[in-house]
């Protein structure tokens, strides 16, 4: 379980993080939702502590991540897995060496042999057998977020951080690759946060939904209590988002949008 | 100033926690091929080259019947040896190994590369940044080195060839009071430039910000500001060790 409490966060006298609460629980999905430049990223910046808010605290387990003894932000930093938004493969490296370098760096008591297994195991988990020795450049957009996957649970992850997991993918392979991410967060008990503004995910993977707008949290709660929102920003945000696909399928049709 | 102090501070931070042994030296060994390797060609060319210039202009100006011809390779050897080899190999390296380094770590920076490191808690700087300047450090004194003798030997092919004077007077202008530590005095220079453009270029491309057009911006600005500083360090050095 992950506890933030009034998260602050400015850049050059701009606040972007307002102030923000929540606890994102052991074995669900949380999603951060809402548009974009709302925030979203900088906030699960903060934390990962890629960045340092100006304010707040954030808890592991108990263990508080925001101060600062090194030798225990390392011991939480090495249970974090993260996907980033474009996937951020090593692209010195192949799919093998990609997956095995956290363990590498993590685990030095591991043998070779012990650490080739495992990532064998995560690569079939995520669904790629037969790509071991590619390099990240001749991989399609969904192959790098899976491998992506693979190098975040292969140390075993308590924590799964997830930037955007959708973007760039066509919807078929969006679907996909937000199953896996909720499969796995299942299946290890994992607290897994999601960025995203896709109201597809909502529907699909949202165990717990927090929406942001303008670096504030203006609601939070299920799927199945989304719809009966009455704060105006996610109704609106709702509202704009399926308008925009509808309009996109009544084109795709070869409908004329302006009978919308 | 304050851009100072961010260097400063980005140098010292390779030293925070850093990552073990076994992987630093692998890293080194990584980037001491790539650095060294890769300049061997683009060196040899360039001071071949160089020499070989250098001994026709000074044949040519040199029309005083009264000054032995071996003077011409006396002085092919002072210019390669104090100048011309630490000094422009090091700007040819600023081109190729700055903007290596600078575009390398700026392409990691803005497709989140340095960020999953950090993630993983590896000391990104000390991981990336300090296996380059120690492999830089090392692999520069010996290009420098390749660069001088391939500058007299060009000189000598040039000189030769063009009849402008014998192979023997030329080696015995190249034995002619010769002092070792100008050798010594080029190596020390070399671990400087070394030094300050691996440092400078890695800490442009470190903090960049954007996208493909910034990577671009920050390995331009590795390069000119790395020959600028090599220009100072050279006046310096000339100043202090001369
Ligand atoms: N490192 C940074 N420096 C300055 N401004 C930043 C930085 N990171 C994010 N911002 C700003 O913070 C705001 C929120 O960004 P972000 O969290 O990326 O939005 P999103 O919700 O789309 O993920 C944006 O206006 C962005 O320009
Ligand atoms: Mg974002």
């Amino acid at each position: 379980m992950i506890e933030i409490h009034n998260i602050h966060k400015s850049f050059n006298g701009v606040q972007v993080l307002k102030g923000i609460d929540g606890v994102f629980e052991t074995g669900k999905t949380t999603l951060l939702l809402g548009a974009s430049g709302t925030g979203k990223s900088v906030l699960l910046q903060c934390i990962v502590g890629l960045v340092k808010p100006d304010l707040g605290s954030i808890t592991y387990d108990g263990k508080v991540f925001t101060n600062n003894r090194l030798d225990l932000k390392q011991e939480i930093r090495r249970k974090i897995g993260m996907l980033f938004q474009g996937s951020a493969l090593f692209d010195s490296m192949n799919v093998q060496e990609n997956v095995e370098f956290p363990l590498k760096m993590l685990t030095p008591d591991m043998t070779k042999e012990e650490r080739l297994d495992r990532v064998e195991f995560c690569l079939k988990r995520v669904g790629l057998e037969a790509a071991h020795k590619k390099m990240p450049s001749e991989l399609s957009g969904g192959m790098k977020k899976r491998v992506g996957i693979a190098r975040a649970i292969a140390p075993n992850c308590t924590y799964l951080f997830c930037d955007e997991p959708n973007s760039g993918l066509d919807p078929l392979t969006s679907i996909k690759i937000d199953e896996l991410i909720y499969e796995i967060t299942k299946e290890y008990n994992i607290t897994t946060i999601i960025v995203t503004h896709d109201m597809n995910s909502v529907i699909e993977i949202g165990d717990h939904i927090m929406f942001l707008h303008n670096g504030l949290k203006l609601w939070e709660g299920t799927k199945d209590n989304i719809m009966d929102t009455n704060v105006k920003e996610l109704n609106d945000f709702i509202f704009a988002n399926s308008l925009m696909r509808a309009a996109k399928r009544i084109e795709e049709e070869g409908g004329d949008i302006d009978k919308l | 100033m304050k851009t100072l102090g961010n260097y400063l501070l980005f140098l010292s931070s390779q030293f925070i926690r850093s990552e073990s042994i076994k992987i630093l030296s692998r890293r080194f060994i990584d980037e001491a091929v790539l650095i060294g390797i890769s300049s061997v060609s683009i060196v040899a060319i360039v001071s071949t080259f160089i020499g070989a210039v250098t001994c026709v202009q000074i044949a040519y100006n040199l029309t005083n019947a009264l000054i032995p011809r071996s003077t011409i390779g006396f002085m092919v050897r002072e210019m390669t040896i104090l100048e011309l080899a630490p000094t422009i190999t090091s700007i040819v390296l600023a081109g190729k190994v700055g903007s290596n380094i600078a575009g390398g770590l700026g392409t990691m920076r803005i497709t989140e590369q340095i960020d999953a490191l950090e993630v993983m808690g590896i000391n990104s700087t000390s991981y990336l940044v300090f296996p380059k300047i120690l492999a830089a450090i090392a692999m520069f004194p010996l290009l420098v080195i390749l660069a001088m003798t391939l500058s007299i030997l060009g000189g000598y092919v040039a000189g030769t060839f063009t009849n402008a004077l014998t192979p023997q007077e030329y080696i015995e202008g190249l034995r002619d009071a010769f002092i070792p530590y100008n050798i010594t005095f080029a190596l020390i220079k070399s671990v400087v430039f070394a030094f300050l453009i691996s440092s400078i270029s890695s800490y442009q491309g470190f903090y960049t910000r954007g996208g493909a057009l910034e990577v671009g911006e920050a390995s331009t600005k590795a390069v000119t500001n790395s020959i600028i500083a090599i220009l100072l360090a050279d006046y310096v050095c000339a100043q202090v060790l001369l």
